[in-house]
């Protein structure tokens, strides 16, 4: 019977991918092992192995074709005395194809970071407020996370010659996870430097060099691994300004992914966001949108003070519209309004977003007008916007990947009753991750995570219903 | 490459490998007295100004190690610069950093180098290009390696100088820095004070290998150990180190062989040693006093040598009058300086 060859998958979290080029034509013979087609994402390029021997027999997907959801069938292998009158009855997913990375993984001898991009999945839409810092009838343009942070990072040093990166494989190999692509080419290796895998000391260096007045950003593979710098980031970067009575500073941003990936375990799955916002001396940045991602990021560059910029795997290859302006800057410490609501407000940040903004859809759908803020930034914390939302709804649940004790929920629940309790008509009630370390197995994993029926569930028990 | 053979001195205080080290000027002899002289009486002063309640916390005194600031400082330039950990009193005034800014950080008065917020440990000069007073072991050896990635980036010919004692030398971050200032030839000097303690612990119970000028080795950074007791010798091996690293070689490593008097910080018992040999190394070795034998040799006058002393002596009583007649800082200084 006639073998499916399926769309495969560069990782769990890549959805769809673009079938760049098929290696093989119809009717030429293949081998096990043999390179058929090139499968891309906007992270890496990755070629298609055949594990079965015989005939390509039909190319079901043309190459050039886009957005190939995984696990499409994109092509039919015959056996040995199969001829084309039998591709009709294929078998399903017998088919064993293999994906090897054209490109080694990033996975230095510290971890496998599997990052793919699924590229143009668009970030549920929602009733936003208007971002005072776009002019109407500006022009916007769809871009990825990942496209949003690079071109940030490549407007600042344009802009700024005293502004560097540096980091595990931001250079040569264009970025981990692909954020730093084609900074290399412009900017060269003095402005573009990778590191060893020695985070505690490059973070040091990191520091000196803001202290001698230069603006380094710092990528971190991910912050699992800022760990292992966090005595310079916080002994060294945060407080030195105050230690030397205001007189020597340090600007410099210390960026990558945070929180959970996917399927990665404990080691390589924990959310900093309330380790860092704990620390004064710093500021800390946890954008949703590519918008946010884009303006934010350009705006911690510039900011005099050590930035703690949490991304998320997750989302860079999330698109969303970023305003086609010069010089698109969001001001540190202004939360957004990311839908408007009278019966519940809802405070997340980062991925949380994405439980938040689609518990809202569901709670609308039964009646409840969720208003979602979007923090967008942790520290400073932008507490006027959470109470007067809470001063009109009434209500509040936070939602968080990270763990509830000392978290940021935490924090936002003792601002509101700080601030707000003779508004409230339920306690604050919080959604977080489990307080357990994140288990690999998929299903113990999602238990692990925050869901957006968690987040209904909770906005429902603000609102007694 | 290997490491360029340097010296393995066994004793304490020898330079066999370099010889005797060039002769001093008079000028430059009267200048390192003059030098070593503030710092060891500023100590003396803080020594009991701390006695007397004046000053809080912890405070390191640099007494018997005079001869390694003095010395690297009178081989670096204007717009080379200087990092270090918590012992810095004697690296302050040795950039030329105010006694006075200095002892009223001490006293927590807001005529201090950092307003009274830093203390003994965190001072700083822009002006003077001293980087710190570090209180995390080891922490200023990435800092300081970051300052000389600063100056290879800006394309200048300045070298930063880190210092750091023989308990910091045993720590990770420190070899990270090493590999990456060589890996990029960065020009920093790194001065390891091996001042033989570690706190209370003795270098031979702390380190398999205690020959510190070997620890670049497997970095194929150089290095040499130094009589750090004599501040010709500290001169002469700075200039040296100086030298590679303007050239664009990168790294280098000193080795100063000192000791320090005092304990570890003014709570020290100093149980761990003797009081003979402590006794032994100021007799024999004291930094101030080989050059102020020489210059009695040399035939300058006990009376001008007294007139140095004196005119030290009246800058450290001003600057422990100013950090105790001071007011303390501002309470609104709270919170100042979060942020920029």
């Amino acid at each position: 019977m006639p073998i499916q060859v399926l769309m495969p998958a560069l990782s769990p979290t890549m959805e769809k991918g673009n079938l760049a080029k098929w290696l093989k034509k119809e009717g030429e013979a293949i081998k096990s092992g043999d390179v058929i087609a090139e499968i891309e994402t906007d992270k890496a390029t990755m070629e298609v192995e055949a594990t079965d021997e015989g005939t390509l027999g039909k190319i079901l997907i043309p190459e050039g074709t886009a957005d190939v959801a995984v696990n499409t069938p994109i092509a039919t292998i015959l056996a040995d005395g199969e001829t084309a009158a039998d591709l009709g009855k294929a078998a399903a997913p017998a088919a064993e194809m293999k994906a090897a990375q054209s490109a080694p993984p990033a996975e230095a001898g510290v971890a496998v970071h599997a990052s793919p991009a699924p590229t143009g999945v668009a970030a549920p839409q929602s009733i936003a407020e208007p971002d005072p810092e776009v002019p109407a009838g500006t022009e916007m343009v769809t871009q990825t996370i990942r496209e949003a942070l690079r071109d940030a990072m490549a407007e600042e040093m344009r802009r700024d010659g005293d502004v560097f990166i540096m980091g595990e494989e931001v250079a040569e190999y264009q970025g981990a996870y692909k954020v730093t692509q084609g900074l290399l080419q412009e900017f060269g290796a003095r402005r573009v430097m990778d590191t060893p895998i020695t985070e505690h000391g490059f973070a040091g260096i990191g520091v000196g060099a803001a202290m001698a007045g230069l603006k380094p950003i710092v990528e971190f593979m991910t912050f699992n691994f800022a760990m292992q710098a966090i005595d310079q980031i916080i002994n060294s970067a945060a407080k030195t300004l105050y230690m030397s009575g205001g007189q020597m500073g340090c600007s410099i941003v210390f960026r990558g992914p945070n929180g959970a990936a996917a399927r990665v375990a404990a080691q390589h799955s924990q959310d900093y966001s309330s380790w860092y916002s704990h620390i004064p001396g710093l500021k800390v940045v946890a954008p949703y949108s590519a918008a946010d991602a884009k303006g934010l990021l350009k705006a911690a560059i510039r900011d005099p003070n050590p930035v703690i910029f949490l991304e998320n795997e997750v989302l860079y290859g999330h698109s969303g519209e970023v305003p086609k302006l010069d010089d698109y800057v969001i001001p540190i410490g202004k939360a957004r309004i990311a839908r408007t609501g009278k019966d519940v407000t809802i405070i997340s940040w980062s991925n949380g977003m994405t439980y938040a903004l689609k518990a809202a859809d569901e709670l609308a759908k039964e009646g409840i007008e969720a208003e979602v803020i979007d923090l967008r930034t942790l520290r400073p914390m932008d507490t006027e916007t959470i109470i007067a939302s809470v001063k009109k709804t009434g209500r509040a649940v936070t939602v968080e990947e990270g763990w509830a004790q000392s978290g940021v929920g935490a924090e936002i629940a003792a601002r509101i009753m700080e601030h707000a309790f003779d508004y409230l008509d339920a306690p604050v009630a919080r959604v977080s991750g489990k307080d357990v370390p994140m288990p690999y197995a998929a299903n113990l994993e999602k238990l692990a995570l925050p869901s957006a029926a968690e987040v209904v569930q909770a906005a429902k028990s603000v609102c007694y219903r | 490459m290997a490491a360029p053979k340097k010296t393995a001195a066994k004793e304490h205080g020898q330079d066999r490998d370099n010889g005797p080290p060039p002769e001093f000027t008079r000028e430059q002899e009267l200048t390192a007295l003059r030098d070593m002289l503030l710092i060891r009486r500023f100590e003396e002063k803080a020594g009991q100004l701390y006695g007397m309640g004046a000053i809080g916390g912890f405070c390191h005194l640099y007494i018997g190690q005079e001869a390694v600031v003095v010395g690297m400082q009178m081989a670096l330039k204007d717009g080379d610069q200087v990092i270090t950990g918590y012992r810095d009193h004697g690296h302050m005034l040795a950039c030329g950093m105010e006694a006075k800014g200095v002892m009223a950080e001490l006293t927590g008065r807001r005529g201090g180098y950092s307003k009274g917020k830093g203390g003994s440990m965190h001072m700083f000069s822009m002006e003077k290009n001293f980087f710190g007073g570090h209180g995390i072991v080891g922490a200023q050896v990435s800092l300081g390696t970051g300052l000389a990635l600063a100056n290879r980036y800006r394309g200048n010919d300045s070298v930063s100088v880190a210092y750091f004692g023989d308990g910091a030398a045993n720590q990770g971050q420190v070899y990270e820095s090493f590999n990456m200032a060589e890996l990029w030839k960065l020009p920093v000097i790194y001065v390891i004070e091996n001042n033989r303690y570690a706190m209370g612990t003795a270098v031979s119970r702390a380190s398999a290998q205690t020959d510190f000028s070997k620890r670049g080795i497997s970095f194929n950074i150089p290095g040499e150990q130094v009589d750090g007791m004599d501040v010709r010798a500290v001169k002469a091996a700075g200039e040296k180190a100086v030298a590679w690293c303007r050239e664009g070689k990168g790294p280098y490593i000193l080795e100063m062989q000192t000791y320090r008097y005092r304990g570890h910080s003014m709570s020290d018992p100093a149980k761990y040693r003797t009081r003979e040999e402590v006794e032994k190394v100021r007799h024999d070795q004291d930094p101030i006093e080989q050059v102020r034998n020489r210059l009695l040799a040399a035939k300058v006058s006990e009376q001008d040598l007294k007139a140095i002393d004196a005119d030290v002596r009246k800058i450290v009583n001003e600057a422990a009058d100013f950090a105790q007649a001071d007011p303390e800082p501002d309470p609104a200084e709270l919170y100042t300086d979060v942020y920029r």
